[in-house]
């Protein structure tokens, strides 16, 4: 299975995949040292940032291909709304974070950059946390603990080290809200499957007549990993499809 | 005190598997469970750094935390304090027991981010645990997740043998194995209330 480099499951998530897609997918015209100033390549700029959003969303999927954050994606999918919820949150949060840790990468030493990120991310996730209880306190409730739990989040540590660490600031942004953008996408879709099939709903609308046996398996723990494992099956069935040549 | 003790134990255990039931750990069950020796390697080092963790975290809720009415700080607070605390572990454990060292080394830093380890901190707050009833969470917490992790490991080294659908290669057969583990888990549910 760990023949294919996006599909690794590496015991150190901070410098696998990441590091090596950020050397290799973005573009040539901007080297990653230099910041955006007056007389910089605005058109370059502008396809490198189409190219770092578009990556993380379908290519380096965070969950369907990097396997990561993992354990927000299988606890909170028991609805649609949940789903969307978490994968907002932490979009915003990975934003922001890489905004910030792209705007101080020249700033903070090498040898405790991740200490550094960490406590970026954390203040970041307490504002979230913070707000969501002000103005979404069911939803707040729900979630519970997997919010402040973003922080812990492997992508948003992931994406901070491995790109908007090195990057300027405006293909930082791109790369987050693309990585952050696949991983709410992913959750919704998980979340709106487990709803329709687990309680015969989607976004709390019911679907069905009363008389739809809902499948109780799929709004429970191996629900969860069960209907993950057939849609990343269902993944790779289509990126091998036949005809396709070797994806 | 003793039997409620227990519950806690038992609770957090097998009813509500760190893993299984609650999601948390889920990366590095995952991810170093193709192997049995890295998958208790990484039990142990959970174990160690858990039960550590839970007290540092209590306590610094308990004598700081509480008193000055800082409990916004408390996610910046306990990830901090479990960063340091793991840089901690690996220089000391590094500098006594080179052999241990060996056997753990590789997966200390990874520990960081293992949600687990924040979980329970978090979690003993929202449930006010005491002193005792968190050491007791906090360790039976830890052993269900080697626990998971183990089953986990032996079920992969005789999938490698298996023949497995080509769709399914990889971390598709593993998330389902994981789901019907999480199935024979569930039965454990109703052996404690709450």
């Amino acid at each position: 299975m760990q023949s294919e480099p996006t599909m690794t499951l590496s015991p150190s998530p901070l410098t696998s995949s990441g590091i090596t897609s950020a050397a290799s997918g973005g573009g040539v015209a901007l080297p990653g040292a230099i910041p955006a100033r007056p007389g910089t390549n605005w058109a370059a700029l502008w396809a490198d940032m189409g190219a770092d959003f578009r990556r993380g969303i379908v290519k380096e999927n965070p969950i369907f291909r990097q396997m990561l954050g993992l354990c927000p994606t299988l606890a909170v999918t028991t609805s649609a709304v949940n789903g969307a919820a978490m994968g907002m949150a932490t979009l915003a949060v990975m934003v922001a974070s890489s905004f910030s840790v792209s705007a101080v990468r020249r700033v903070i030493p090498g040898g405790v950059r991740i200490p550094a990120y960490i406590v970026i991310i954390a203040t970041f996730v307490t504002v979230v946390d913070l707000m969501m209880n002000a103005f979404a306190h069911d939803l707040h409730k729900t979630l519970g603990l997997f919010i402040p739990l973003i922080v812990v989040n492997c992508i948003v540590l992931g994406r901070a080290d491995a790109f908007a660490g090195r990057k300027p600031i405006p293909r930082a942004i791109a790369d987050a809200a693309g990585s952050g953008t696949g991983f709410l996408l992913a959750l919704l879709a998980l979340g709106a499957v487990r709803e329709v099939l687990g309680s015969g709903s989607l976004f709390g609308v019911r679907l069905f007549t009363e008389s739809y046996p809902a499948f109780l398996l799929f709004v429970l723990p191996p629900g969860a990993f069960i209907m993950l494992g057939m849609m990343v099956a269902g993944g790779s069935f289509w990126a091998n499809r036949p005809g396709r040549g070797e994806a | 005190m003793g039997s409620e003790l227990a519950l806690i134990a038992l609770s957090a255990m097998l009813v509500n598997n760190f893993v299984l039931a609650r999601f948390l750990g889920v990366c590095p069950f995952l991810g170093v469970s193709r192997r049995m020796d890295s998958a208790v390697g990484m039990s142990v080092a959970v174990l160690f750094v858990m039960t550590v963790a839970s007290l540092a975290t209590w306590l610094v809720q308990r004598l700081v935390l509480t008193p000055f009415g800082l409990d916004y700080l408390r996610t910046i607070s306990f990830i901090l304090i479990i960063a340091a605390l793991v840089q901690l572990v690996e220089m000391v454990v590094q500098k006594s027991s080179p052999v241990l060292y060996q056997a753990l080394g590789i997966f200390l830093p990874l520990i960081t981010t293992n949600c687990a380890i924040l979980g329970v901190a978090l979690l003993v707050q929202q449930k006010d645990y005491g002193f005792l009833q968190t050491m007791t969470f906090a360790v039976a917490a830890s052993v269900g997740f080697g626990l998971a992790m183990v089953l986990l490991a032996g079920l992969r080294e005789s999938l490698a043998l298996a023949s497995v659908p080509r769709s399914f290669q990889g971390n598709a057969i593993v998330l389902v194995t994981a789901g019907i583990l999480s199935l024979a888990f569930m039965g454990f549910s109703g052996l404690v209330r709450g």
